[in-house]
């Protein structure tokens, strides 16, 4: 049977297939959909995790009891995952291990485009990387069978363009390898260092036999096109370069990106007149290419910024741009914004008039940072909100402690905000904490975590109770507010941050998307007595304008009722629709 | 055949995603090769979202780049104008005229382009404007403003309505069907 699929939907068609058993992740686009997916499978156990260092070894522990399983996370989400994975590389595994992880060039939804391909190097693991979602479920299968052969972990690189394209998926059916019986190997799993100095002559053996492999690897496939130019590409950009050129150059695809072959490219190298190295982000096959002495054209020619296409590509070659129209009046810039009722938006107005510093972090909230709101000082990376604030006031020595925050939402809390609270109450800075609770993982599009209460098949779990968390972390003082009431916002901060020691305020609110929230009637303006002070207009609601009149006016499809503007008004004129 | 194009340009929330599986659906019951290249996460909280179709023999890149598209499927007036750059020589753009502010525009740090349209088709752009929001909300729902554009771009298409109408029933759940159905019919027989 034929089906149109995204690459993640046929990665975890491919876990699928390849008889996973047990699957554990943290969402982060663009690879949340791999275990959305994978969890509409019923025969797979499938989770969320806390975060991806808990999914990787959640991981670990599966494969340790001899049966084939994955984890899934976002290019940054390996940085969390970084540790285990260094030593898993030495230990090797039981039942196979596949580790899905997606870059996302040109950033539509991170915090940076780092390359994962460096992880596969200094792991000294193994990486397929897929360019359409056939090759995507193929490959999950085929990471099983190099996991299993080499006794080592896999990587499976997506991008963006390939995570989140849809192409034609043919399904076959699953088969479950037997599970061995348990049998302790002290030498193999104690990575002790006793033990662990004598694994790491395995891993470089391996690297040398998996060289081997790729030398002669089918996924590393030869396309030839002539003596003219040839291309060493990849994943998405081999599908870039083939709608540039089609038939009429020679094309080294690499399914497999680490190890990388040497023969095979110098073989390649003599067939051509000219040799190019087409990938996105660094030039990693390229320093390979150098290192082994084969001279190739690579980033002098493209740029390591961003995402490339059959455009950009075009145009390094020197190629005529195709011809267009444009309109000569500027478009204006449509930046994504907190929807209408929104609950994080009377935080953040609060916070915005109060001028107080925010150290953010990774969420929808970052969307705080936009004008008019203009709410936040910085965003790092997942938990540093509050571990931030805490070097920012003792940087101080206290003289911030009364007029900044962190702000940090109840997923991201539980991923990694949880050690920075402790260290605020072990090494004692007097900093004020706000979890914005909107009882989801929003920004990825609505995940289960242990705050909500559900799992990922939406059954009940157990719920972690936030305050007591907060105190058995170490904080007296834990208070909980509703954002959609402003007076009460700007009590807790103004009282919080004036008291003399830690506090953390829960500002708890469903997402306004979630489907049991029901909207309410929108908010209907009195025009007689709105007298255009715009004092609305300062909350950044989509759902509020200004009309030809001069008077605030209400997008009637998008508000929501929530009531914040309401409060705002000093004229009395925004009232309730209901 | 040459491989064909088709961007869907909309605002996060508008239901772009479903417009392109309904798309792809019924280019797949017709035997193309086909890609859809989406994006997800931060820019769908009411931000610009683009998603490209291309179909053909044999497709390569998932993505729609500058005068590649043989039509450009607007949600809202200025996306179509955001996006008219990816349009071949020749090419249509179907928008609804609904106008949805962008923040820059809502805080007055920038103008809405009211003329712009008049302005591209000036320059020769074929554009078929249709009020969507009004014709989905005749169906039964604001939020069909997707399947009333798709209707109308079926207009274009050597496909037959019944075939359309298959693959609406493969794409939206049964509920939702009969509404959609509505949706997809008043727009095809809307005549820009």
């Amino acid at each position: 049977m034929k089906e149109l699929m995204i690459g993640n939907a046929a990665v975890a068609r491919g876990l699928y297939e390849a008889g996973v058993q047990v699957i554990s992740s943290y969402p982060g686009t663009p690879s949340t959909e791999i275990t959305e997916f994978a969890a509409t499978y019923d025969e797979i156990y499938c989770e969320w995790a806390p975060n991806e260092k808990v999914a990787m070894e959640t991981a670990f522990g599966a494969s340790l009891r001899g049966v084939r399983t994955a984890c899934a996370m976002k290019h940054v989400g390996l940085n969390v995952a970084a540790d285990p994975l260094f030593t898993l590389s030495y230990t090797g595994v039981t039942g196979g291990l596949v580790v899905c992880v997606a870059d996302d060039p040109g950033m539509h939804s991170s915090q940076n485009e780092q390359d994962s391909r460096h992880y596969a190097i200094g792991a000294k693991v193994p990486m397929l990387e897929p360019a359409d979602s056939a090759e995507c479920k193929e490959f999950a299968k085929l990471a099983f069978e190099i996991s299993e052969t080499f006794d080592t972990p896999c990587l499976l690189r997506m991008c963006t363009r390939i995570a989140h394209a849809q192409s034609v998926v043919e399904l076959e059916d699953r088969v479950v390898p037997e599970c061995p019986a348990y049998e302790k190997n002290p030498a193999k799993y104690i990575m002790a260092p006793a033990n662990a100095i004598k694994r790491h002559p395995v891993v470089e053996e391996r690297t040398r036999k998996l060289t081997e492999y790729a030398e002669t690897a089918s996924v590393n496939r030869l396309e030839i096109g002539g003596t003219q130019i040839g291309i060493i590409t990849s994943g998405a950009c081999y599908q870039y370069v083939k709608e540039v050129f089609g038939d009429a150059v020679s094309i080294l695809k690499l399914g497999m990106v680490n190890p990388l072959p040497v023969q095979k490219i110098k073989a390649f190298a003599q067939m051509v007149n000219k040799l190019y190295v087409v990938e996105e982000l660094d030039g990693i096959i390229e320093t390979h290419c150098k290192n082994i002495g084969v001279n190739v054209i690579g980033k002098e020619l493209f740029t390591p910024l961003g995402e490339y296409s059959q455009k950009s590509i075009a145009a390094a070659f020197g190629l005529p741009a195709k011809e267009t129209v444009t309109a000569d009046t500027p478009v204006p810039m449509r930046p994504p914004v907190m929807c209408s009722g929104c609950p994080h938006r009377g935080m953040f107005y609060v916070l915005s008039k109060n001028k107080i510093t925010v150290l953010g972090d990774i969420g929808c909230y970052t969307l705080g940072s936009a004008a008019p709101l203009c709410a936040l000082d910085s965003t790092l990376c997942m938990g540093a909100s509050i571990s931030g604030l805490h070097g920012y006031n003792k940087a101080s020595k206290g003289g911030t402690e009364n007029q900044s925050v962190a702000v940090i939402g109840d997923s991201t809390f539980m991923h990694s905000g949880m050690t920075g609270l402790a260290n605020i109450a072990y090494n004692g800075s007097n900093s004020t904490v706000i979890i914005l609770d909107n009882s989801i993982t929003g920004m990825t599009g609505h995940q289960q975590n242990p705050t909500t209460g559900y799992n990922i098949k939406g059954d009940p779990a157990t719920k972690i109770d936030l305050e007591a968390l907060c105190h058995a972390l170490g904080i007296n003082r834990v208070r909980v507010v509703d954002p959609y009431n402003l007076d009460e916002c700007e009590k807790a901060v103004k009282e919080e941050l004036a008291v003399a020691e830690p506090s953390v305020i829960i500002s708890r609110r469903p997402c306004v998307l979630l489907k049991y929230v029901k909207p309410k009637k929108p908010v209907v303006v009195d025009k007689d007595k709105c007298r255009s002070c715009k004092r609305c207009m300062k909350l950044g609601c989509p759902s509020v304008h200004i009309d030809a009149d001069g008077k605030a006016g209400i997008d009637n499809t998008l508000c929501v009722g929530c009531g914040v503007c309401e409060q705002l008004c000093p004229f009395d004129a925004i009232h309730d629709g209901e | 055949m040459n491989t064909k194009g088709i961007v869907i340009a909309g605002v996060g929330g508008q239901g772009s995603l479903l417009a392109s599986k309904l798309l792809g659906r019924v280019l797949v019951n017709e035997g193309y090769d086909i890609k859809v290249s989406e994006v997800h996460g931060m820019s769908q909280r009411g931000g610009s979202v683009i998603t490209y179709v291309r179909y053909g023999d044999k497709v390569y890149s998932p993505v729609v780049q500058s005068g590649e598209a043989d039509y450009i499927i607007s949600f809202e007036r200025i996306e179509a104008a955001r996006y008219a750059h990816l349009l071949k020589k020749g090419g249509v753009i179907i928008t609804n005229t609904q106008r949805i502010d962008p923040m820059p525009v809502i805080t007055g740090a920038a103008e809405y382009p009211e003329q712009i349209l008049e302005e591209l088709t000036a320059k020769g752009v074929q554009i078929e404007a249709m009020d969507a929001l009004t014709l989905a909300e005749e169906a039964g729902s604001s939020k069909a403003v997707n399947i009333v554009l798709m209707g109308q771009l079926a207009k274009h298409f050597h496909i037959e309505y019944d075939k359309w109408i298959e693959a609406l029933e493969q794409t939206v759940k049964p509920r939702f069907v009969e509404l959609n159905k509505k949706a997809f019919k008043l727009g095809y027989e809307f005549s820009a």
